[in-house]
């Protein structure tokens, strides 16, 4: 039984209406890591946030449910679907550098939600928040708690953000392209860390990036999007041994490889744009249909 | 250590700001037209009385002996005595000084109140027409002077609701225990609360148009930075902990958005400062601005020189004490 199961999720800009998730239909199980692939604007952040309840104003949610445990967050009253996500799932942020607040200290960034959203008494909070701290291998968790963001690296930022993502034992966790704004060979720590974690805690991840290479090291399952449009939904071993839909085998085989770092860069062909870009029509033709017939 | 180092510098870097006023005062009310032995003696005096006079109050040096002299008996603590008054400069700005203090802070503390309370409402409620109207209502504030504020609130209070005093610090009939010039701060302490409610009466006018404009800056850039703030991801971020929109604004927005209003509330204060100057004189509040006023008028140069160095003291230690402030509330200043 997944955690998290969206269907038919679709959203526009309030503005123009232009159309940015269109009837996205995905699931992540406890335990199961699931990447959530596309270039950039096919909406995979965009689908992140709105499970999350993090979309910003100008984008509207038009269809679709988002099912967390078997609820759809979407008919809940604001507040009380604010607690259940608060509850029940964490995002781990793009950039370190800016998801902490620099005028706090981390210790209460990580013991907040404990104490003031499941209502944990302090000690306990704080011991908890040191515990997940140590599981980050932060040496020195009471100084990393009194510290000030400022004062820690790119890299211990990042983790003083994944364990205050674990720190509540968390059902689901979305992490939207965690690794992106760190350099190389922290990168490599920190996804390992995230996967340790993950298989630890036993949490649905929902990983967003637009890094193949990394949905190999650390996914089971994956989603293709395009243009707010679910392209391929599939295993991990099975999209790389044999991608299913033309603009996945595209995508895949425009990912620059290490083994060739001589190699040119493939970009994806006109022919499969074309192909793909006609499906989005059709579904947009659908959808329309849908409306008035 | 650091911080002690950095305030004394401020001190010594003051002190030079100190200097540079008295010389450019001093000189100024000397240069302009106007002398006060012509404005004290009646028409037809004759060229000898007028030298003798001259020769009295030493205006009969030149510039620079007079201003050596002045400033030997100021660094002895000796601001020198009131043509007009007759009574040593000293004994009469710090006799005014704590009712213009009072009437600051006041108007301060209004002009925080009213204006964090129309960037927060404005923040909670933004896209919404309270926040339209709260815009509006900032861009009035700001664009009408403290003095034409004064004048309206005269005309509504005082005139067509005459509900508050308009004139003076204090009803004389009362009975008053003060033995110093703290009024306001001793009724408080002495746990008078009849005189409180009628200094109050007396003061709310002039600390109110004192603030409108006050509080419009700071409604206006607290609720920028606050909007600003509130896109950054350590709000998203708190917001899917399960936080909803006041804890956000509060503790989350806040603490970053007020620095740099805190810097500007530092400059703007000295100008709301010099403001009661011209509101002291509207409201006949005896204050160190009316006095400033009294002795521009009769060309009272020690006076002048006196208040002018005051005002200029006092500018420089708001400056401190919001230098300090922000040290205090930005952790990164703090620990280096």
């Amino acid at each position: 039984m997944s955690f998290l199961v969206v269907r038919g999720l679709s959203a526009r800009l309030k503005g123009d209406g232009a159309r940015l998730l269109r009837g996205v239909g995905l699931s992540v199980a406890p335990g199961e890591v699931r990447g959530l692939v596309g270039e950039s604007g096919a909406g995979k952040s965009m689908i992140g946030k709105a499970v999350l309840g993090i979309l910003p104003q100008a984008v509207e949610v038009t269809g679709g449910e988002i099912l967390l445990d078997g609820t759809d967050l979407l008919t809940l009253p604001p507040g009380e679907r604010r607690r259940r996500v608060g509850a029940a799932c964490a995002l781990i942020p793009q950039d370190p550098l800016t998801a902490l607040n620099p005028a706090r200290r981390i210790g209460p960034q990580i013991t907040g939600r404990l104490v003031d959203i499941l209502g944990w008494d302090r000690a306990r909070a704080r011991t908890r928040a040191e515990e997940a701290l140590a599981e980050t291998h932060l040496p020195d968790p009471e100084r990393i708690m009194r510290a000030y963001p400022h004062q820690l690296s790119g890299g211990q930022r990042q983790r003083c953000l994944i364990a205050s993502a674990f720190v509540a034992g968390p059902r689901l966790i979305v992490a939207d392209e965690p690794t992106t704004a760190l350099d190389v060979t922290v990168q490599k720590q920190i996804l390992r860390l995230i996967a340790e974690m993950q298989a630890r805690h036993g949490t649905a991840l929902l990983f967003v990036t637009h890094d193949l290479g990394v949905v190999s090291k650390v996914c089971q399952s994956l989603t293709v999007l395009y243009a707010g449009m679910v392209v391929e939904d599939t295993g991990v071993r099975s999209f790389f041994r044999a991608p299913a839909h033309p603009y996945s085998a595209a995508l895949l085989a425009a990912t620059p490889r290490y083994t060739d770092p001589g190699g040119s860069l493939t970009p994806v062909p006109e022919a499969v744009l074309a192909a793909v870009r006609a499906e989005v029509a059709a579904r947009d033709a659908a959808a329309e249909g849908a409306r008035h017939g | 250590m650091r911080l002690l180092r950095a305030i004394l510098l401020r001190l010594a870097t003051s002190a030079v700001t100190l200097a540079g006023v008295a010389v450019i005062v001093f000189v100024v009310i000397r240069v302009v037209p106007g002398d006060p032995v012509s404005m004290m003696l009646p028409p037809g005096a004759t060229d000898d009385d007028i030298a003798r006079l001259r020769a009295f109050y030493g205006l009969d040096r030149s510039i620079p002996a007079q201003f050596l002299i002045w400033a030997g008996g100021v660094l002895q603590g000796d601001f020198g005595t009131s043509i007009t008054n007759r009574q040593p400069v000293l004994d009469l700005v710090l006799g005014r000084l704590p009712a213009t203090l009072e009437l600051s802070v006041l108007a301060l503390g209004l002009a925080v109140l009213m204006g964090g309370v129309a960037a927060l409402t404005g923040t909670r409620l933004r896209g919404t027409r309270t926040e339209a109207a709260i815009d509006v209502a900032n861009g009035m504030a700001l664009s009408v002077p403290d003095f034409l504020w004064g004048l309206v609130l005269v005309l509504l209070f005082g005139v067509i609701f005459p509900v508050f005093n308009i004139s003076g610090r204090v009803t004389p009939s009362l009975d008053l225990p003060f033995t110093t010039n703290f009024y306001l701060l001793e009724s408080i302490l002495r746990l008078r609360p009849d005189l409180v409610a009628d200094l109050l009466s007396h003061m709310i006018l002039p600390a109110l148009a004192l603030a409108i404009p006050l509080a419009a800056i700071i409604g206006q850039l607290l609720k920028q930075s606050l909007k600003e703030t509130m896109h950054l991801d350590y709000v998203t971020l708190a917001r899917t902990r399960g936080y909803g929109e006041n804890h956000v604004i509060l503790r989350e927005a806040l603490p970053n958005a007020i620095l740099p209003t805190l810097t500007l509330v530092g400059v703007q204060f000295t100008f709301l400062i010099g403001g009661t100057v011209i509101i002291e004189r509207l409201f006949s509040y005896e204050g160190l601005g009316n006095l400033a006023i009294d002795a521009v008028i009769n060309r009272d140069l020690p006076l002048i020189q006196g208040i002018v160095i005051l005002f200029a003291v006092i500018f420089t230690a708001v400056n401190l004490i919001v230098d300090l402030a922000c040290v205090a509330l930005n952790p990164r200043l703090r620990h280096g």
